[in-house]
């Protein structure tokens, strides 16, 4: 790998000085896979220059991904911003005896979550961190499990690969006023919800804690993954998390197509935007069903139901998968529309926008429906951002942060659209949030199909030109910022993929919303997050 | 009240009259590759399969549903024609006979046609299964007016509705709801996943699907099966439609076909 060392280096973003609290040396890697800058230092280093990126630089966490290499640890921090400029990565090694890493979680609360799943699946310890400790593998897993780790065999089901241990669990209790109880929900909900499992700690009406516990729903898909030829693992990527289908797709093909220095034709990128948009709009009528319905409002949640299905045939009608799966494929698409079908799935769109536009007009004069939103679970600008939250939640909360603009991919910048972005933070906020992004997408998608450039849909790669290499593939999906963080091997099979998806992001700040707030409101705000746990977990 | 009860009474019916008429709004079914008599080389689809769903043996084509995951590559492109051709129908699911069921759950069929209440658990699903599961209430669907409801609590359940791989972590939650449910009882696995363990497993952390664990009576194949043919399993579950035995057993080609 080329290094040049620091002073030397011609990339802006790098100060001439170290940040402060570093030792040094910092170096600045080649760049590759889509970061503006990538950078190596000491892991002790790793604090103060993460530190400086976010309070100094104006840069937001993204992810934290590990790489387990012949000798050591490889860890990358990654970043982000609206600056344009693009990712920012910075890398450590550590030797693979140490498993130690410093915490940066005290500096930076966003990537405390990233830090306790890889002490669980890799065995690695962040000194500082003040709760290491049980999260993705719950106590069927005896200690010192990491799946993980290279000479995990993850072919076969685990309970066959030795004892399963004898711990029980407890649920963590902290308040301990008197009268004091715990409130268990989950894993099974009384209707369609998904697995997971909340501890709501109260004295009486209010919730003083919550406490989630997820990855009931863990399936080890980043494992799976590996050793899989690349057009295999995509249907991984496409299928992990099925309601935000293709847009984790697209992150996985933004990813692929960096390494192997491909690009789709400019008709793909067109039609991916199109697609994209479509299961936005899809997405979030679903959730709006689902808000009105979490109110008991259920004309609305009829009406909205309706919208939801007739969005759903007109995917499979047009695209021939109601979750629009089997589209996305490294280097374009895997089957074309003609301009004609485009125009008329644009013309439909339209016309369920024009009744969801009808709904949202009652709904701001059903006084009983708003009575159980605003001012109910509210997450604050300042937590929003200390986070990291992203997506509808965090817009609901003032804080913009769409991929779409922050690092443009497609082409989304010939497309004109705005971020809408409101400030209470409760949860009529996050369902304003939706009515105005639905518009957006219905937007977009007029002036998609307006404009379609003519040309193939897939560039052929050809099966010797497939470097081996590592890149960032991301998208905005309708919950949000992925990132898709892929190597590929010689052989253009996987050696390891890492996936951040809003959910497990936002997941993360959810308890702010309910503590304090009644228990009865606890389902409507579940619904104004409307996260995906198959999505977090993975 | 914003005019919600006129809005609705204006909306009128949507509802699809399924099972009495058949279905044919364009949509309701994203279809599947059906299995068939082979003319010339079939090795191609069956290469083209990432999931090795295809078999071709004496010139027979079929698909292994608990397989597939409907990810259309072996489909020809429109207007070619190749012999794993689409049909777009729905009725997919089947039954699996009581004698290859381990013990434990004696069928709901007679004691619950008219009325089924139906538990829905998540073991691990990605969530368009349950999307799907969760369309069958809205109006559209309505399953209420055949007599289908989701009922909270496994105590008051007939039928064990599953989705997903069952993961590691839902073996326990699940078997738990199986064992809290009162006899006659029966078990239907819904989608791929659950069949299979379809795109996930078997691994180290997602299992090969619900029979694994549970005496499955009902099976509903696709990834994710559109409503009409979870619609489709349930009518079965109670003998109200004909049960299908498992398409890709014991010989090749559509079991569709050959059951009708
Ligand atoms: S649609 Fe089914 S049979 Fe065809 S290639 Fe995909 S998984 Fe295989
Ligand atoms: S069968 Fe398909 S749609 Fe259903 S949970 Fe599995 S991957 Fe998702």
């Amino acid at each position: 790998m080329q290094k040049t060392t620091c002073k030397s280096s011609s990339m802006k973003e790098l100060p001439e000085d170290l940040p402060p609290g570093c030792h040094g040396p910092v170096t600045v890697t080649a760049v590759a896979g889509r970061f503006s800058c990538c950078m190596e230092s000491s892991a002790a280093d790793i604090p103060p220059i993460c530190n400086w990126l976010t309070t100094r630089q104006g840069y937001r966490f993204a992810s934290i991904v590990i790489e387990e290499m012949e000798e050591e640890w490889l860890a990358h921090y990654i970043f982000y911003s609206d600056n344009g400029q693009g990712p920012v990565s910075i890398s450590t090694r550590v030797n693979k005896a140490d498993k130690a890493l410093p915490s940066i979680s005290h500096l930076i609360h966003a990537a405390d979550w990233h830090e306790r799943e890889m002490e669980d699946l890799f065995g690695l310890v962040f000194e500082g961190h003040p709760r290491l400790g049980e999260f993705v593998l719950h106590e069927e897993w005896p200690e010192g499990t990491n799946p993980m780790k290279k000479d995990f065999d993850a072919t076969v089901p685990y309970i066959d690969q030795g004892p399963s241990s004898s711990c029980s669990w407890h649920p963590p209790s902290l308040v301990s006023e008197s009268g004091a109880f715990m409130m268990p929900i989950g894993p099974i909900f009384s209707g369609f919800a998904e697995s997971a499992h909340f501890l709501l700690e109260t004295v009486g009406e209010d919730i003083i804690r919550m406490i989630p516990r997820f990855f009931y729903k863990y399936r080890g898909v980043e494992k799976t993954a590996e050793g899989l030829p690349a057009d295999r693992a995509l249907l991984l990527a496409e299928r992990f998390s099925g309601t935000s289908a293709f847009a984790h797709s697209l992150a996985f093909c933004h990813a692929v197509e960096e390494i192997w220095k491909t690009r789709a034709p400019r008709r793909a990128v067109a039609l991916r935007v199109m697609l994209a948009e479509l299961e936005r709009f899809r997405h979030h009528v679903a959730a709006i069903e689902g808000i009105c319905s979490s109110t008991g409002l259920v004309v609305a949640a009829s009406q909205a139901g309706i919208l939801e299905e007739d969005i759903l045939r007109l995917s499979c009608k047009f695209a021939g998968h109601r979750y629009l799966f089997g589209l996305n494929i490294p280097g374009g698409l895997q089957r074309d529309f003609s301009d004609s079908e485009c125009l008329e799935l644009a013309g439909d769109v339209k016309k369920i926008f024009v009744k969801l536009q009808d709904m949202e007009k009652r709904l701001r004069f059903s006084s009983s429906f708003l009575d159980r939103l605003e001012e109910v679970g509210t997450v604050t600008m300042e937590d929003a951002v200390d986070y990291g939250l992203v997506g509808p939640v965090a817009r609901a909360s003032g804080v913009a942060g769409d991929l779409r603009t922050c690092l443009p991919y497609g082409d989304y910048g010939s497309f004109e659209f705005s971020v809408p972005v409101e400030k209470e933070g409760d949860g009529y906020a996050r369902l304003r949030i939706l009515f105005q992004e639905a518009e957006q997408s219905n937007n977009i998608i007029s002036q998609a199909v307006s404009s379609l450039p003519g040309g193939g849909i897939r560039q052929p790669l050809s099966p010797g030109a497939r470097p081996a290499g590592a890149a960032l593939g991301w998208a905005e999906t309708p919950l949000g910022a992925t990132f898709h963080w892929v190597r590929l091997a010689e052989d253009g099979r996987v050696a390891r993929y890492r996936l951040t998806t809003p959910s497990f992001t936002n997941w993360h700040g959810f308890h702010l919303s309910v503590e304090g707030f009644a228990f009865q409101d606890f389902p409507i705000i579940l619904a104004t997050f409307g996260l995906s746990n198959a999505e977090c977990d993975r | 009240m914003s005019g919600w009860v006129l809005k609705g009474l204006k909306t009128g019916i949507r509802t699809t009259l399924y099972p009495k008429v058949e279905e044919l709004a364009p949509g309701v079914s994203p279809g599947r590759p059906a299995g068939g008599r082979a003319a010339g080389n079939k090795k191609p689809a069956a290469e083209a399969c990432p999931v090795d769903a295809i078999a071709v043996r004496d010139k027979q084509v079929s698909v292994d549903y608990d397989r597939c995951i409907l990810c259309g590559r072996c489909l020809p492109p429109a207007g070619a024609s190749g012999l794993v051709k689409p049909a777009a129908d729905y009725e997919w699911a089947y039954k699996i006979p009581r004698d290859t069921v381990a013990a434990g759950g004696a069928g709901v069929t007679k004691t619950c046609s008219h009325s089924l209440h139906i538990k829905v658990v998540d073991g691990g699903a990605c969530n368009a299964c349950l999307s799907e599961v969760s369309q069958l209430t809205k109006p559209y669907y309505d399953m209420h007016r055949l007599g289908f409801f989701i009922t909270p609590t496994p105590r008051d359940a007939d039928l064990l509705l599953v989705v997903g791989p069952v993961t590691e972590h839902m073996k326990l939650p699940l078997k738990k709801a199986f064992e809290a449910m009162p006899e006659p009882k029966a078990v239907m696995a819904v989608g791929t996943c659950a069949l299979s363990g379809g795109i996930f497993g078997p691994g180290f952390a997602a299992g090969g699907g619900v029979k694994e664990f549970l005496p499955v009576d009902i099976a509903v194949p696709g990834c994710p099966p559109p409503p009409l043919a979870i619609i489709h399993g349930l009518l079965m579950a109670v003998g109200r439609k004909d049960p299908v035995p498992s398409p890709t057993s014991p010989g090749p080609g559509s079991g569709m076909e050959a059951a009708k």
